[in-house]
């Protein structure tokens, strides 16, 4: 009878343990081969036939299609620089420099990865459409409310990701050092 | 009650294998994959431009809004594929992925160099099989092989500004995805 109820209460457990570390690494897009770089995280690997199980997993159950190592390179960024989570009713400024690649855009999505409506239709920028200062330095505000010069709308949703992706670029193909930055910073200026 | 320790290490351990089997199977169970959410708007070996991202309405998450896309699910059952890809003004790069999305490879209009982008995408069997003499000759044609007899060719095209969407639309509207017939 011992015997009978250790082995339900191991299966049971093991059961949940498995799939709840399942979920768990899922729903947070854990990979190996992370490069991060203040804010931001890319897996280069993920858009090679390197690309981890986990990375694979993640791809299969969201549908998205990762951008390939010969096209460019994602920078994921959830968080800014000081950990604070990236929340649509507070403003962020992005500021700096870039990495260098033929062309870059800067996206905006919820968490789903969808678009985030807005009265501009605005959802990004390219490197061709900022307005930078003297010297190639730029500054984006991320908020809810507009803002002169680069303004990025963020719909006052909970939480967004940033997303910046460098097209043709020898970042991540060649070496996974940190070094190569520098990735713009993101620091939180006010919260509504 | 001693071996209370013991059921729990035994169930950890079950629990390892678990997860690690359901993340290996994700991919075979998944059916809101790229492929799969592709399938049910695009016929086969035919190149379909893809809907611009909104906030309303998007065929894949994490989609470049700044791109213009357009894509061929292949199938190469019955042949190897010759794509041509006219380059846009800006940016465009070709990218190939397997039926499970993985992405085995991708160029961009530098790296191909002329004013288009033309390759041949065929099984590792059916590569085998083209003459060694035309191989030479058609050196400078690229020969892609895919690990998978179907998957997705994605094509994309830079509006490095919105006004050039269009412009970015109408340069991928060129691309030619179609099979060859098999060398005899």
């Amino acid at each position: 009878m011992r015997l009978f109820f250790g082995s339900c209460f191991t299966l049971i457990l093991a059961a949940a343990i498995g799939l709840g570390a399942t979920w768990m690494t899922l729903t947070r897009g854990v990979a190996f081969g992370a490069m991060t770089i203040g804010a931001w995280t890319a897996w280069p690997k993920s858009g090679s036939v390197d690309i981890d199980p986990y990375a694979r997993a993640t791809i299969a159950r969201t549908g998205e299609l990762p951008i390939g190592t010969g096209d460019g390179v994602a920078f994921y960024a959830r968080t800014d620089d000081a950990g604070n989570m990236l929340d649509g009713r507070c403003t962020f400024v992005i500021s700096g420099m870039t990495p260098a690649a033929r062309y870059w855009t800067l996206t905006l999505y919820d968490g789903h990865g969808r678009l985030v409506a807005n009265t501009t239709d605005r959802h990004g920028f390219t490197s061709a459409e900022i307005v930078r200062e003297v010297g190639g330095r730029f500054a984006i505000n991320v908020g809810p409310r507009a803002r002169p010069g680069n303004w990025l709308p963020s719909g006052g949703i909970e939480q967004f990701v940033l997303v910046w992706r460098l097209y043709d670029t020898p970042i991540g193909v060649a070496s996974l050092t940190t070094k190569e930055g520098p990735m713009p910073a993101v620091s939180r200026k006010s919260c509504s | 009650m001693i071996r209370l320790p013991l059921w729990i290490l035994g169930a950890l351990l079950l629990g390892g294998i678990v997860h690690l089997s359901t993340v290996l199977a994700m991919p075979q169970a998944a059916t809101q994959d790229a492929y799969s959410r592709l399938a049910k708007l695009t016929p086969v070996n035919a190149v379909v431009p893809l809907a611009a991202p909104s906030a309303q309405d998007t065929t894949m998450p994490f989609m470049d809004p700044a791109f213009a896309a357009a894509v061929c699910r292949y199938d190469l059952s019955s042949g190897a594929i010759k794509l041509s890809a006219p380059l846009s003004q800006a940016y465009t790069s070709v990218t190939f992925y397997t039926r499970k999305s993985v992405a085995y490879y991708a160029i961009n209009d530098r790296a191909a160099g002329r004013r288009a982008i033309e390759l041949d995408l065929m099984t590792p069997e059916q590569h085998a099989q083209v003459p060694e003499e035309e191989d030479v000759t058609a050196a400078d044609r690229l020969i892609i092989e895919s690990p998978t007899t179907t998957g997705l060719i994605v094509l994309r095209a830079l509006a490095p500004e919105p006004s050039l969407m269009a412009m970015a639309r109408r340069a991928l509207a060129g691309t030619q995805c179609r099979v060859e017939p098999v060398p005899q």
